[in-house]
């Protein structure tokens, strides 16, 4: 069926009644400032019925134009089926991975997404994680905590950041960022991506190997796909070498985790800062007896900041839609 | 060169232990069972000190070693050495410079982000086993902050330099305004923290700065502040900053100095907002051995009556 166009109404009298946004399961930036949602719009909550998703869908949803959504409520192919008004999709998050685009792209409904609202505080975090783990701050921190710079007094010598070559895997709106905050630093950049950027001063290199090769430390800043899942392999770790440090702040599942452990236990490279896991919120337990390792539980976007920006686009993306306004975020369809 | 006799004040380096003990007759002022008796037998045979952030030279040492020569600080900071009294006796001064600037810098930047970010006690979180899926805690942002140095020399301007690729303001109050930099001067401290949101001690300790961050002061940077220190504890009113953090008028601290070190407020280890860590802004393998060579290229340069490499005094 085609999407028919949005009858015209004007804003100051759409009752809240017929801006219905469905919610399968509340995103992070949702819960945080519902209210400013539930203000402007009739929010649809799936996830407080008692009823399982499929038959709340047939029995509420079926005129809803809109849903918000995020990983944690993926958009299948399945789920649109049910929704036969559906008209957009506007996800709490960068990625779009737990929507079926090709089946939006089929039905004609829009996606948009959070913009890069998030990539400043991702790539701080990734910053952050790259000074602790090669200046040992958080096994500084539980040193002094645990009494023994008192007591002890002996203290292992931490790795300075200056002269040192950090490969940025994936140089987008995360990784452009830590690229020139890490040059601040004194830091020697390079970068593998799908495509060499001829518009940065950073060296390319073609493949992982390479930069893993000609690097220090790896910062993981790319989506996840089929071609970068577990990209970082044992292959690559054997190349980064015992001192090696590997930062990831994208997705768990572009390290081989299993090999990841087994190179930090054994000492093939130096040590780790890591936001996302493979199984989350599941940690290798082994990760826990290091001192050269630090463990986020995905939260580098996770700012009051940015929550607030985020949650200002997502209502500003509904608003332009109930509105026959241009949409703030739109993402491009490549199916 | 090995009829030198140099005295080490502490096991501060034991790269820098080694190099001396190759080049000198070294002596070591630590598990000493009777210091008089030490002194008696050596004190004329030492004509250097290697001092450190923990004991340098004041005068009762200076005196107790009518040979010195030269005192060589592994530290660039001084606040260890009586500079006015090594001047009177004639007795040179060296430290060590701008080796250490980028890893005290970036330990500023550290300490930032692991306390706005909540970086240790994520760190902390996860390791307890407790992480599920639906919770969350929201931190603070960093980039696009205001950021107030005190204490515009080197270190601080490495500060300001990084901080700016975050995209952070700068403003900085120090002894003087200094016309050639882009940063915002405030003519003080109070100034400063009031129009600030992180502030960050990176000034010299002498007797003007002493307890220069005191309740007035963090009363002024407020209960959305943070404090980070990488300077001497002694800068901070520590009594002061435990309360405002205890109490919450201070948002967070990001602390690399004490004023008793090794002891730490034990008030602090109950906070999530505070990170500590042991005096390790220069600790890493690369600028410890770069001072280490410097000490021992001040002291070479000395004895060979070549010019110092970074005096003081």
């Amino acid at each position: 069926m085609d999407p028919k166009p949005q009858d015209h109404q004007s804003p100051s009298s759409t009752p809240s009644e017929l801006r219905q946004v469905l919610v399968l399961r509340p995103p992070p930036v949702f819960a945080v400032h519902e209210q400013d949602f539930s203000s402007k719009f009739h929010i649809l909550k799936a996830y407080d019925s008692p009823l399982p998703t499929h038959d709340f869908l047939q029995a509420h949803a079926q005129s809803v134009k809109a849903v918000l959504c995020s990983g944690i409520g993926p958009i299948t192919a399945e789920v649109i089926h049910n929704l036969p008004a559906l008209e957009l999709v506007v996800t709490a998050s960068t990625g779009v991975n737990h929507i079926d685009m090709a089946e939006c792209r089929r039905r004609g409904i829009t996606v948009t997404n959070t913009g890069d609202v998030f990539s400043d505080d991702v790539a701080d975090a990734a910053v952050g994680l790259l000074i602790d783990v090669m200046r040992r701050i958080t096994s500084g921190d539980r040193f002094v905590r645990s009494g023994r710079w008192a007591t002890s007094g002996e203290y292992t010598l931490g790795s300075k950041l200056a002269c040192k070559r950090v490969g940025i895997v994936g140089l987008g709106n995360i990784g452009s960022r830590v690229a020139t905050r890490l040059k601040a630093m004194g830091c020697l950049v390079s970068y593998t991506s799908r495509q060499e950027k001829h518009t940065t001063p950073f060296t390319f290199y073609p493949n992982i190997l390479q930069l893993a090769f000609n690097s220090d430390a790896l910062v993981i800043c790319c989506a996840l796909t089929n071609e970068t899942r577990h990209i970082i392999n044992n292959k690559v770790m054997m190349a980064l070498g015992k001192k090696g440090i590997i930062v990831n702040i994208a997705r768990g599942a572009i390290i081989n985790e299993v090999e990841l452990v087994k190179c930090l236990v054994e000492g093939e490279i130096g040590g780790a800062g890591l936001d996302v896991f493979e199984n989350e919120p599941n940690v290798p337990k082994e990760l826990f007896e290091l001192d050269n390792v630090v463990l986020l539980p995905h939260r580098t976007a996770f700012t009051q900041e940015s929550f607030y920006n985020a949650a200002q686009i997502l209502i500003g993306n509904l608003e332009a839609f109930f509105t026959n306004k241009p949409l703030l975020t739109l993402v491009a369809n490549e199916f | 060169m090995e009829a030198m006799g140099v005295l080490m004040t502490y096991p501060m380096s034991s790269y820098l232990e080694q190099q001396l003990q190759n080049r000198f007759t070294l002596f070591r002022l630590w598990n000493l069972p009777n210091k008089t008796h030490f002194f008696n037998h050596n004190a004329h045979n030492i004509q250097a000190v290697v001092g450190s952030t923990h004991i340098g030279a004041d005068p009762e040492l200076i005196d107790s070693l009518p040979a010195l020569e030269i005192v060589s600080s592994f530290s660039v900071g001084l606040d260890k050495v009586d500079l006015a009294y090594c001047k009177e006796k004639g007795i040179r001064v060296t430290n060590t410079p701008d080796v250490l600037t980028d890893d005290v810098a970036d330990t500023a930047i550290g300490l930032i982000l692991a306390t706005l970010r909540r970086i240790c006690e994520d760190d902390r979180f996860v390791r307890s086993g407790l992480w599920k899926k639906d919770e969350f805690k929201l931190s603070v942002k960093f980039s696009g902050k205001k950021v107030g140095i005190l204490g515009l020399g080197r270190i601080g301007t490495a500060i300001a330099k990084r901080a700016e690729s975050f995209n952070c303001s700068i403003s900085y109050h120090s002894r003087s305004e200094k016309p050639e930099s882009k940063y915002k001067y405030y003519p003080s401290v109070i100034k400063l923290a009031s129009n600030c949101d992180i502030l960050v001690v990176a000034c010299a300790l002498t007797e003007q700065t002493r307890h220069i961050i005191n309740r007035e002061v963090i009363d002024a940077l407020g209960p959305k502040g943070v404090l980070v220190n990488i300077g001497r504890g002694a800068h901070v009113d520590e009594r002061e900053l435990v309360s405002a953090l205890v109490e919450g008028r201070l948002a967070g601290a990001g602390l690399d100095v004490f004023e008793h070190e090794p002891q730490v407020p034990e008030e602090l280890f109950g906070l999530d907002n505070v990170v500590v860590l042991p005096h390790v802004a220069s600790s890493t393998v690369e600028t410890e051995m770069a001072m280490a060579d410097l000490v021992v290229g001040n002291l070479e340069a000395h004895f060979l009556k070549k010019p110092l490499l970074t005096p003081v005094v």
